[in-house]
C-alpha cells in the first residue's frame, strides 16, 4: 500500500466570500454533502486516513526554530495566489487508485486535487 | 555485417523489450531492469563472437540480464523486500528464463511495461521518451539525436520518469478493462507521434536517426497488435502508419523538395506495405459491418489513406468515399484541422469555390497547411495576388524544409501581377 496527499487549493480571498468562493449557497451545501458521501466511501473501502478543510492561509504562522530562539512569524510559509484549502491522506494499493479517487474528491468539493505520494507508509 | 552481429542486431529487436519487461516484474524495479539488460546485450556483443550465438538467444540474455541484476542487488545494500525475495527465489530456482508454457505471461509483460511507459501521470514527452527506451532499446543518445535535444536533457528527462514511477507508484500492470480502452488510446498516441517525428523529418537526410523513428514506431505498433490483436483501433494505427510508410520514397524528390500525393511516382510506392495496409483496412470493415465498436480516428485515416492508395493513377480518386470518411471523421473529432482536409477533398468533388467558402470559415491562422491549402485553391480560382499573399504566410509558418521548397516553388509559379 502506498500513501497519497490528496489536496485542494485556492485563492485565500474566497473565505471572505458569501459562500467561500461557491457560485451560490445550493451549490456549496451540495458540494459539502457530495463530499462528506465521498468521505464516507473512503472508509467503508479502507483507504481513509484523514481529511480536513484548512482556515485561511492568512491565518497561518511560521515558527524558525532552528536559531537560539523561536523567531515567530504571522502569515504563510510562501505568498502564493492559491493556498491549500483543504486535504485528505490515502493509503490505497497503487496511483491508479489514488488518481480514480481523486477524480472522484475533484467532482465532489469542485476543485482540481493534486496528488502527491508520501515517502512513508511504503510497502516495501 | 557478419552473422554474428546480425544475431545480435535481431536478438536487440526481439528480445530487449522482453528482458526488461520480465526483469522488471521480477525486480519491481525499472532502472535495474534497464541497466541490467544492456549490460546483457554488452556481454553478448562480446562473448558471442568468440563462443558462438547461443542457440536460444532470448533465454541466454535473460539469465545473464538476471544474473547481472542480482549481482547489483547484492552490491547495494540497500534494496527493498521485493528484490531481496526475488535475489532470494533465484537462488533456489536459478535465474533461468521460463519454460515455453510461461511465454504468454511474458507477452502480458511486455504489456505491462509499455502501459506503465504510457501512463497518464507522466508528461507526454516523457512518455515518448520512456517507451523508446524501455520498449524499444533505443539508447539515450538516439533518442536525443532523434529529437534533436541535448544527450544530458534526453537522459534528465527518462530519469524523471523513472523517479516517479517509483515514487508515486504508478502501477506495473495491464489496466483494469474499464480503463482499458482510453489508457490504449493513450499508448497509441504515443506511437503515433513517434511516427509523426520520422515522418515530418523525412527528407531532411542529415539525420537519418530521426527518420528511422517510422520504422521504430511500425514496429512497436506491431508489437501491441501482437498483444492486443483484437483491438480495432490498434490494427488501424498500424494500417495507418503502412499506408504513410509506403509513400516515404516518393514524398520527397531527388533536389529535397515534398512532392504532393497526385504528382507522387505511384510506382515507386512500396506495394508489399500497401497489400499489409489494405488486408488491415478489410479486416476492420468486417469486423464493423459484422457488429463491431464504431471505427475510431485510425481507423477511418487508414481507410481515407486505403482510398487514396488503391489506384494507380490519382485522377481516378474516389473523392466521395474520401468525402464521406472526413464526414465520419468529423464525428469523432470534429476539429478544424479534420475540416480543413476534408475541404481538400470536397475541392476535387465540387471544385475550389465550395471549398475555399469552406476553409474561409476556419480559424487556424496559425497553421502552414490552411494557408499553403487556401493558396492552392486561390491560385485555381484565378486570383493570383490573393494566392502569393497565402503562399507567403505558409512558407513564413513552415518548419518542414522540402515543404518550404515545394511552396516556394508554387509561389514562384505564378505570374508577375
Amino acid at each position: 500500500m502506498a500513501k497519497y496527499l490528496m489536496s485542494v487549493w485556492g485563492p485565500d480571498s474566497d473565505y471572505e466570500k458569501e459562500h467561500y468562493g461557491y457560485a451560490s449557497q445550493e451549490e456549496m451545501m451540495a458540494s459539502f454533502e457530495a463530499t462528506g458521501k465521498f468521505n464516507d466511501k473512503l472508509q467503508e473501502e479502507g483507504y481513509f486516513v484523514f481529511a480536513d478543510g484548512l482556515d485561511a492561509a492568512k491565518t497561518a504562522t511560521v515558527v524558525d526554530g532552528m536559531g537560539d530562539k523561536p523567531v515567530i512569524t504571522d502569515g504563510p510559509y510562501a505568498e502564493a495566489k492559491e493556498y491549500m484549502a483543504g486535504f485528505w491522506i490515502i493509503d490505497v494499493p497503487d496511483l491508479d487508485v489514488a488518481l480514480k479517487l481523486a477524480a472522484e474528491a475533484s467532482a465532489a468539493c469542485l476543485g482540481k486535487v493534486e496528488v502527491r505520494p508520501m515517502q512513508t507508509g511504503v510497502e516495501a | 555485417m557478419t552473422d554474428v552481429d546480425e544475431a545480435i542486431t535481431r536478438a536487440h529487436q526481439e528480445e530487449w523489450a522482453r528482458v526488461v519487461a520480465s526483469l522488471t516484474k521480477r525486480f519491481g524495479d525499472l532502472d535495474i531492469a534497464e541497466d541490467a539488460a544492456a549490460e546483457a546485450f554488452t556481454v553478448a556483443v562480446e562473448r558471442w563472437p568468440l563462443d558462438g550465438v547461443p542457440p536460444n538467444p532470448g533465454a541466454w540474455l535473460t539469465t545473464t540480464a538476471n544474473r547481472r541484476a542480482i549481482d547489483r542487488i547484492r552490491r547495494e545494500s540497500k534494496r527493498d523486500d521485493k528484490q531481496k525475495e526475488a535475489v532470494a527465489l533465484a537462488q533456489i530456482q536459478g535465474p533461468d528464463e521460463p519454460s515455453l508454457d510461461e511465454r504468454s505471461v511474458i507477452e502480458d509483460d511486455r504489456l505491462r511495461l509499455l502501459f506503465t511507459c504510457c501512463h497518464p501521470a507522466l508528461a507526454p514527452e516523457a512518455r515518448i521518451a520512456l517507451t523508446l527506451r524501455m520498449v524499444g532499446g533505443l539508447t539515450v543518445p538516439e533518442i536525443a539525436k532523434a529529437f534533436l535535444v541535448q544527450e544530458t536533457t534526453m537522459g534528465q528527462r527518462i530519469t524523471r520518469a523513472k523517479n516517479k514511477i517509483k515514487a508515486a507508484h504508478i502501477p506495473y500492470r495491464v489496466p483494469e478493462a474499464a480503463d482499458l480502452p482510453e489508457r490504449v488510446s493513450g499508448v497509441l498516441a504515443v506511437l503515433f507521434l513517434v511516427f509523426n517525428e520520422g515522418y515530418l523529418s523525412s527528407g531532411d537526410h542529415e539525420n537519418s536517426v530521426r527518420s528511422d523513428l517510422t520504422l521504430e514506431a511500425i514496429r512497436l505498433t506491431r508489437l501491441v497488435r501482437v498483444l492486443l490483436p483484437e483491438d480495432g483501433e490498434v490494427a488501424g494505427l498500424l494500417a495507418l502508419m503502412l499506408l504513410i510508410e509506403a509513400r516515404r520514397t516518393a514524398r520527397v524528390s531527388a533536389t529535397g523538395e515534398l512532392v504532393r500525393l497526385d504528382e507522387q511516382d505511384r510506382g515507386s510506392w512500396d506495394l508489399a506495405l500497401i497489400a499489409e495496409g489494405h488486408a488491415l483496412v478489410r479486416e476492420r470493415l468486417a469486423a464493423v459491418a459484422n457488429g463491431g465498436s464504431r471505427p475510431g480516428r485510425y481507423q477511418i485515416l487508414a481507410a481515407i489513406n486505403a482510398v487514396h492508395t488503391s489506384v494507380r493513377d490519382a485522377r481516378d480518386t474516389d473523392w466521395s468515399q474520401i468525402v464521406a470518411l472526413y464526414d465520419q471523421m468529423l464525428r469523432v473529432d470534429a476539429s478544424p484541422i479534420v475540416r480543413l482536409n476534408r475541404a481538400i477533398a470536397v475541392a476535387e468533388l465540387d471544385g475550389p469555390e465550395v471549398a475555399l467558402a469552406e476553409i474561409d470559415r476556419l480559424d487556424l491562422d496559425g497553421y502552414h497547411a490552411f494557408h499553403a491549402t487556401r493558396a492552392d485553391l486561390l491560385r485555381r480560382l484565378g486570383r493570383s495576388g490573393e494566392s502569393r499573399a497565402a503562399y507567403d504566410r505558409a512558407i513564413e509558418l513552415a518548419e518542414n524544409a522540402a515543404e518550404v521548397a515545394l511552396l516556394t516553388r508554387r509561389r514562384d509559379q505564378l505570374g508577375r501581377i
